[in-house]
């Protein structure tokens, strides 16, 4: 009874104002249950995605930053994760919720993902053309020769040259760069309004990387898709991002307007990110980095998660878990000392 | 493909010739006299010694006798036993029978053991899957007579729910228990691979893609987990159908079924080497065509293998 009027609730509210939130993910937590112990791995991540706006979300491995976007899918293995609070809202209505019927109706066609290693996420013993198609004729209904055309279309669409050609083709034929493009083909097949990006780039070599990020970048705009972009790479997301999100040790501590967050780093462990890039102007020295490890998700540190790390840490870090709190237009951050990082000169 | 396929055929050429050599070889080098027992208790009249020195060329070199009888079978001639009856005709009775029993056999190892490692391979650790692997390990650590006494004394005997023997017609009914009990350990390996298989690609990141994109979830697992998991399966089939058309002795003799395994069985025992020779040829011929089989079929299912 409670859950029918919880994702009453929510269907009503959200959609009825015209500010309505695409995709939004409140204060979602998940928990990996092992052997071992528990592993707290989302711990209250809030964030939202729009119609035509790309959020990167930023953070080490183990951040919690795929698990967040294998939890909006539904394709979070179970057990070992276990979602144990929060929402996953699409159109105002928790995912959550929902029957799984209905969950995989909105897979694909209102929110698509793509995978880090095109290789293993694409079937090894069927064509390519023929994972794509499959998008149309099983979803759509189409028949084989409508289907086969769509595909054909939709591996032009992400260029790869010779579309016809490499239908029949089967993933191994394929290069690095274009199993990418024909996944991203293969997301995009029914037009979704969401794309999640997991690490889209990481598996490929850098001129391809760029090459792939363009086309994202442009397929996303063309679509006034919402799109969220995990990754780990700052560079990625400076040319594509419209906001960060940033995580550490399942929780967002940082979210910011792309050009702010660079600009002006409201959390250490952005600071610390932000420093540890290469630089060509200081090439000899040594690489900054940020000292320690992430923390261990079976006994994360109280307080602040990012204290034993962070060169900033005093006494109440280590007592007090700094809530995620607005600082600015469309700022937040999860540190004590934030004001005083965003006004330092 | 096609150049895979002549390839391989190729390849069938020595090892043809080769074990055919040995075989014939081994039988006829026996040591001990291929006349002992032919003619009841006495010895053979020096006669007749003689007539079948000549009809077999017992007096000529291995080789010769080999190259005259590979001459005679690629005109289709096995040739005739000491008795004088041809070895065509026997093997002509014989092999739809055992052909039956490899095809039933077969059907069912396939059926319930891939039904059973389908089933338990996505569902591990429940009582199914205990069920399944208490039971398999059991059908693997018993040999074949056992299963195959105690069905026949259960279910033939005691319960009388079946006949104890199979009818010389060969109906099909009749052949399930048979059929089973020679499937039976086959069936059992078939389940258990199946089961790894199946619970390994289940957690594939291509498993995960084909949920992600929204396809119904008997969709996701028929075509996208099983077609990937059956490649081992396929494998083992493939080599036990060349090992069930090669005759089952324990199966045949106990259910009284006139097939190749028990004329083989019949043939070493009274010596009668060309027989032996000529059947084991067949099934040489057999085995490196089903094995062929498998190949290909490996390549079809596993597009990675084609082009290497």
């Amino acid at each position: 009874m409670s859950d029918i009027l919880v994702s009453e609730q929510s269907a009503v509210g959200p959609t009825g104002r015209p500010s309505g939130r695409l995709l939004e993910v409140d204060d979602l937590r998940v928990e990996f249950r092992t052997r071992d112990g528990v592993a707290k791995v989302i711990n209250g991540v809030t964030y939202h995605v729009d119609a035509g706006e790309t959020l990167a979300v930023l953070g080490e491995s183990g951040s919690g930053k795929s698990v967040t976007a294998q939890t909006i899918m539904g394709i979070l293995d179970t057990p070992p994760g276990f979602v144990t609070g929060g929402q996953v809202r699409f159109h105002g209505k928790d995912m959550l919720k929902m029957s799984f019927e209905e969950r995989r109706r909105i897979r694909g066609e209102g929110i698509a993902m793509i995978f880090q290693d095109a290789l293993s996420a694409l079937n090894p013993v069927f064509t390519v053309g023929f994972q794509i198609a499959e998008q149309f004729r099983v979803r759509r209904g189409m028949s084989r020769s409508d289907a086969k055309k769509r595909a054909i279309e939709m591996l032009d669409q992400v260029k790869i040259p010779n579309a016809k050609g490499r239908f029949n083709n089967y993933p191994h034929q394929f290069s690095g760069g274009m199993r990418q493009r024909a996944m991203i083909a293969m997301s995009l097949a029914l037009d979704p309004e969401v794309l999640i990006a997991d690490e889209p780039t990481t598996a490929l070599d850098v001129t391809v990387q760029a090459q792939i990020m363009d086309l994202l970048a442009e397929l996303q705009r063309e679509r006034h898709m919402g799109m969220i972009l995990i990754t780990h790479d700052l560079g990625v997301v400076a040319d594509v991002a419209d906001r960060i999100a940033v995580m550490y040790a399942g929780r967002i501590v940082e979210e910011a307007d792309v050009y702010d967050l660079y600009a002006k780093p409201a959390h250490p462990y952005t600071l610390g990110l932000l420093d540890s890039i290469p630089r060509l102007d200081e090439k000899g020295q040594q690489l900054r980095t940020i000292k320690g490890l992430p923390p261990n998700l079976m006994n994360i540190p109280p307080g602040c998660p990012f204290n034993p790390r962070c060169p900033m840490a005093q006494p109440v870090c280590r007592e007090k878990v700094p809530p995620l709190l607005q600082i600015g237009a469309g700022r937040a951050s999860a540190c004590h000392f934030a004001e005083e990082l965003v006004n330092r000169d | 493909m096609g150049r895979y396929l002549l390839r391989r055929l190729l390849q069938l050429v020595p090892v043809f010739i080769g074990t055919t050599f040995l075989i014939y070889w081994l039988v006829w080098a026996v040591p001990g006299d291929p006349f002992a027992g032919k003619c009841g208790e006495r010895p053979c009249p020096p006669g007749f010694v003689a007539m079948m020195t000549e009809k077999f060329q017992l007096d000529q070199p291995l080789y010769v006798q080999y190259a005259t009888y590979m001459k005679n079978l690629f005109q289709g001639d096995f040739g005739t036993t000491f008795g004088g009856r041809s070895i065509n005709d026997i093997i002509a009775t014989a092999y739809p029978n055992t052909l039956k029993l490899a095809v039933v056999a077969l059907a069912i190892e396939a059926l319930i053991g891939l039904t059973a490692g389908v089933v338990t391979g996505l569902r591990r650790n429940g009582f199914l899957d205990n069920l399944v692997l208490i039971s398999t390990l059991f059908l693997i650590a018993l040999p074949i007579f056992v299963i195959g006494f105690v069905l026949q004394w259960v279910l033939g005997v005691q319960l009388s729910i079946i006949e104890p023997t199979v009818s010389s017609e060969m109906r099909f009914p009749e052949l399930i228990v048979p059929g089973f009990v020679l499937g039976s350990i086959s069936m059992a390996y078939i389940a258990r691979v199946a089961r790894t298989s199946i619970s390994e690609n289940r957690r594939s990141d291509y498993v995960r893609t084909a949920i992600a994109k929204g396809l119904p979830m008997r969709r996701v697992v028929g075509v996208h987990l099983l077609r990937n998991s059956l490649i081992p399966v396929v494998t083992l089939l493939g080599t036990d159908l060349g090992a069930l058309m090669g005759g089952a002795i324990v199966t045949e003799g106990i259910f009284q079924i006139n097939g190749i395994g028990r004329i083989v069985y019949r043939s070493i025992v009274t010596k009668e080497s060309a027989t032996v020779v000529s059947i084991v040829v067949i099934l040489v011929l057999v085995y490196l065509l089903m094995n062929l089989l498998v190949d290909l079929l490996y390549a079809a299912l596993d597009p990675r293998i084609r082009y290497e």
